[in-house]
């Protein structure tokens, strides 16, 4: 009689339909950046705060299942991060993977997590490769990319006048990515290419590549570089004279960045970003909250971070599952609108079409407050920033 | 029957529970142990020049990284057309080598500091060239390089299958350092490393001798980067930085020079402290600032050198102890042979 | 490629010249610890950047601290940044360093290696990455429109300074008594023993000059480039190469090949960018297969 019962209520359970499937009962996010290296302010721990946030503000739960993290220094190294991406999936149970500041980690870990069906949202990984030829169904590059944020900027100088250009890149593939980028918007508005220089990555002193981008007399000089490169040349830059004839146009900035080299170096210099914390009061709101844990305000590639894993976090929960195809099909069905990203939608290459903004840098007499860096020149709508999808990238050109 | 030789002994012993690894994954993660194998033959390679021929070279990570390069390139363009994975290995040996004929002829006019420093020059433009040559990837690195079939039928694409390729590779390396170090050319270099005039005067050719011992270390130091481009399918420009090459100097030293285990010891420490320090940043640097620091002022027999003399230093005196009793006869027995 | 105006190239190689005298200031240094105590002190870059941040630090965050009262100002960095520093190498000399004298030189390069290791770590965890910022002097601020060029001021003091620096320390070892003594020292220390010269005092003293020098040139660094914990890391490849070309311990060398070398990566930066780095390599390694004693060097 007893076993009969027993046999009854087994079957009961095992003919119920599967209300959540949460693979290992727990879903994980990890965060895989340069936590002690050159791109450690714009990403490190802060993004790792950031990644906290968005948990925090999904309540710690999703379908029931608890939300854990983790997160590692990759060192801008691309076989550190294949390798710990590697164990996080195999045995960390890891569902999703985030920030990747450094393009070639983020390439890395998308070929792993092709293999291993789990999502890849870089953040702070921008080149466009990741949307060319090596683009996998899984992955979301979400914050921006080079051409997005070259073509903002370099769109409204040309239209300003400012026709003829000089690049001084960073002799790395992610500086000839930007220069590449930044010169077809520059031609496509018309505007001219007198010149370019590559410096070796990472430099110190662009004396030499400044001097001869002031010989060329070009209206503007556009820094295809990043991080420090950037920050020395346009100190260099103030020093030579150069900022007062010609337009200095760094195509890669972050906050932290303008923080380092100060307001009276920078100021005036137009730039694109994905987020700026003192856009609207959504923004401020959440960026309070960052600060108050970070003492310092977020970069847009830690903003990213959050607005990644929070999207994330509520595609699992429409899905009902954490299972990667279902997880994209559904944050592809969505349309994102937080603190961070507005107007966002998951093209099926990977690219996160949203609204860009253009900044100009203030006078340090316009700055009320500590970080109170930038004008909002305008808002710039994705479709007319982003890249067209490049036909190499096999998914989506079906 | 001759006595086998400790380091021998060790290997066997630590044989079988290599060989369990893939039923354990949750205690010894197959890949990282891969990954371990692939640095220790990297760092046996290295001891084979700096601990018995006495030579320190810089410019190490230009004979791991182009290997891994030629190996990956090879398996990716052409693994899909029937290449075996056995010939792409191979040839990335065989380039190896190449770079250390080229480099080592060129380096063994000098001695000492000034050999260091051409070496250290060279390994320079190797990376130069890896930055500027298209087909590396540049600093995007090649992935997804494909790890073929062993023997036309073996899926190395399993991990487990990878695993005993990689310990059967590994054990090689190890015997053949072994073979070499005991034979009567290892005598030579050690005679070069020790006093290297009288060694010229007794009859050796140094510089011959220097050469071969140079383009034998890059060899294994090249299998061992070809192996790690096929283990974790990805060849980057880190594997032909200096930081590689001081990374290399960094397990020998630990471990021990001219031991044969301790190179395998430094390279399981500094892989795990690479692995589970992850998460803590710069300070990951500081540690191996302050290991460098330590092991050269106090340790500089590294971990498996000063095991090494603490036995010798047991055994002494145990013989000592023995030799105050009337009753013993005969030999102490054979002196306890190094580790 | 060759289509440079004369204006240009003249400006290249002011700009080489600048660099020049950075490579020889710090390249002296290292000549004089290796040419005197026979160590590569490869902690040099990291000794560099430690002077820079202090320099910053007195200047940044020590009024923070203790009132606006206590600022440094450049000035007075320059002389207390090198003696805090110098200070540092003594300690590190005296603790660490002379244990190594009788092995070969290896250990020591790889002791001061792992001191430099410790360093960057240490700042770059305290004070990440991007580095701070930090502006010329206010008498020095400005530059002068030279025709072909306009040239900042700063930088056309660091000419003059430098210059100056590196001939008094080369007269100072090569053509007085105290440098004779060193010299004299290193070649045969017994013998100057017995006539009661204090040796092991000497060998100190020297080493701290020679970090000295490197925390000098930190200062002087500090408004051109963005104080990083990096930044000693990045100058130091070029620096050794310069010192095995001027000749591993010839003053002299080291200044004449710091300028030099300034001039030419200039040239290839105007020429050939990409391989501006490498190309001091290249002559690195051509220098030690044909005159392995540098350029001005005494084969050891």
């Amino acid at each position: 009689m007893k076993l009969k019962g027993f046999a009854l209520g087994l079957a009961a359970c095992a003919s119920l339909p599967s209300l959540a499937q949460v693979s290992d009962d727990v879903v994980k996010i990890g965060v895989l950046n340069d936590l002690s290296g050159i791109y450690s302010d714009l990403s490190g721990q802060g993004s790792v705060t950031a990644a906290r946030l968005a948990i925090e503000e999904m309540g710690g739960k999703v379908l029931g299942k608890p939300v854990e993290l983790v997160f590692a220094d990759h060192q801008n190294k691309p076989d550190v991060a294949a390798n710990l991406a590697r164990g996080w999936f195999d045995q960390g149970k890891v569902d999703m993977v985030t920030d990747f500041p450094t393009t070639s980690t983020a390439l890395a870990v998308m070929e792993i997590a092709k293999q291993k069906n789990r999502v890849v949202m870089p953040s702070s990984g921008l080149a466009t490769s990741i949307l060319g030829e090596k683009c996998t169904p899984l992955t979301a590059q979400w914050t921006t990319n080079t051409y997005a944020l070259a073509a903002g900027t370099a769109r409204a100088l040309v239209k300003e006048g400012k026709k003829s250009w000089y690049f001084i890149t960073a002799d790395y593939t992610f500086g000839h990515s930007l220069e590449k980028d930044a010169s077809e918007v520059v031609k496509a508005e018309q505007g001219t290419v007198v010149g370019a220089s590559r410096h070796p990555f990472p430099g110190s002193d662009f004396s030499s590549f400044l001097l001869k981008a002031q010989a060329s007399k070009a209206d503007v000089i556009a820094l295809a570089n990043a991080g420090n490169d950037t920050v020395n040349a346009i100190k260099q830059a103030n020093e030579y004279g150069i900022s007062r004839k010609q337009v200095v146009a760094p195509l890669l900035t972050y906050i932290s960045d303008v923080h380092s080299i100060g307001l009276d170096k920078a100021q005036g210099m137009y730039l694109s970003e994905a987020f700026y914390w003192d856009y609207d009061e959504k923004s401020r709101a959440w960026a309070r909250k960052f600060f108050e844990r970070q003492k310092r305000m977020p970069t847009a590639a830690q903003a990213g971070v959050y607005s990644a894993t929070l999207n994330y976090l509520k595609a699992v929960e429409a899905a009902g599952t954490d299972e990667a195809k279902a997880v994209m099909a559904q944050l592809r069905k969505m349309t994102i609108n937080d603190a961070v990203i507005r107007n966002g939608k998951l093209r099926e290459d990977g690219a996160l079409v949203h609204d860009m903004l253009l900044l100009q840098v203030k006078a340090p007499a316009e700055s009320k407050a500590p970080w109170d860096y930038y004008k909002v020149k305008a808002v710039l709508k994705g479709a007319d920033v982003y890249p067209p999808i490049n036909p190499a990238c096999q998914i989506a050109s079906k | 029957m001759k006595a086998v030789p400790a380091p021998i002994r060790i290997l066997l012993a630590l044989l079988l529970p290599a060989l369990l690894v893939p039923a354990f994954p949750e205690l010894a993660y197959p890949v990282f142990v891969m990954k371990v194998l692939c640095y220790a033959l990297f760092a046996l390679a290295f001891n084979l020049l700096i601990g018995f021929t006495g030579l320190v070279s810089f410019g190490h990570a230009a004979f791991f990284g182009w290997a891994g390069y030629t190996t990956g390139i090879l398996m990716i363009r052409l693994s899909a057309a029937g290449l075996p994975v056995e010939l792409a290995i191979v040839a990335g040996v065989a380039v190896a080598v190449a770079i250390g004929w080229a480099i080592g002829s060129l380096a063994i006019r000098r001695t000492g500091i000034y050999f260091a420093m051409i070496t250290l020059a060279l390994s320079q433009v190797a990376y130069f060239l890896a930055v500027q040559i298209k087909w590396t990837g540049g600093e995007d690195g090649m992935q997804g390089i494909p790890r073929g079939r062993l023997l036309g039928f073996i899926d190395l694409g399993v991990d487990s299958h990878m695993y005993y390729f990689t310990l059967a590779v590994f054990v090689a390396g190890f015997l053949a350092v072994h073979r070499v170090v005991n034979s009567p050319f290892g005598q030579a270099l050690k005679a070069l490393r020790d006093n290297e005039p009288r060694a010229t005067s007794l009859g050796y050719d140094t510089d011959r001798c220097k050469l071969y011992a140079f383009m034998l270390s890059a060899g294994l130091a090249g299998l061992a980067g070809s192996l790690k481009a096929l283990v974790l399918q990805l060849s980057s420009l880190n594997d032909v930085m200096l930081s590689t090459s001081t990374e290399v100097l960094l397990m020998t030293l630990l471990g021990g020079l001219g031991t044969s285990w301790g190179p395998v010891v430094g390279a399981a420490l500094v892989v795990s402290l690479q692995n589970h320090l992850a998460a803590l940043g710069g300070v990951v640097t500081i540690i191996i600032g302050l290991t460098f620091i330590v092991c050269v002022s106090f340790f500089r027999r590294g971990l498996v050198g000063e095991l090494q003399a603490a036995l010798k230093r047991r055994t002494r005196i145990r013989e000592q102890h023995e030799q105050h009793r009337p009753e013993i006869l005969g030999s102490p027995g054979e002196q306890a042979s190094s580790v | 490629m060759f289509d440079v105006s004369l204006q240009s190239l003249a400006a290249q190689l002011l700009v080489g010249l600048i660099n020049g005298c950075f490579y020889a200031m710090l390249s002296m240094g290292l000549a004089i610890i290796f040419g005197l105590l026979n160590i590569i002190n490869f902690a040099h870059g990291a000794q560099f950047m430690v002077a820079a941040f202090l320099a910053w630090m007195g200047f940044a965050q020590l009024p923070l601290l203790l009132g606006p009262a206590y600022q440094i100002n450049f000035w007075v960095a320059l002389i207390l940044a090198p003696i805090i520093v110098g200070a540092l190498g003594v300690l590190l000399e005296k603790t660490l360093l002379k244990r190594l004298y009788h092995l070969d030189h290896l250990y020591g390069l790889l002791l001061t290696f792992g001191v430099s290791l410790v360093l960057e770590g240490a700042f770059r965890h305290f004070y990440g990455i991007s580095g701070v910022s930090y502006g010329p002097p206010e008498l020095l601020q400005g530059g002068v429109d030279l025709g072909f060029m306009y040239l900042p001021l700063y930088r056309g003091f660091v000419v003059v300074a430098s210059i100056v620096i590196c001939l008094a320390t080369w007269y100072l070892f090569e053509k007085t008594k105290l440098g004779a003594l060193l010299r004299a020292g290193t070649e045969n220390p017994k013998l100057l023993q017995a006539f009661g010269v204090n040796i092991p005092l000497m060998i100190t003293l020297t080493y701290g000059f020679g970090v000295g020098l490197a925390a000098l040139a930190g200062v002087m660094a500090t408004p051109i480039m963005q104080v990083n914990p990096l930044m000693g890391a990045n100058l130091l490849n070029i620096v050794f190469a310069v010192v095995v070309i001027g000749g591993l311990g010839s003053i002299m060398g080291a200044i004449v090949s710091g300028l030099a070398l300034g001039i030419l990566e200039g040239l290839t930066k105007l020429l050939y960018p990409e391989a501006s780095t490498v190309v001091v390599f290249v002559i690195m390694a051509v220098v030690l297969l044909t005159r392995p004693a540098g350029l001005f060097g005494k084969e050891k």
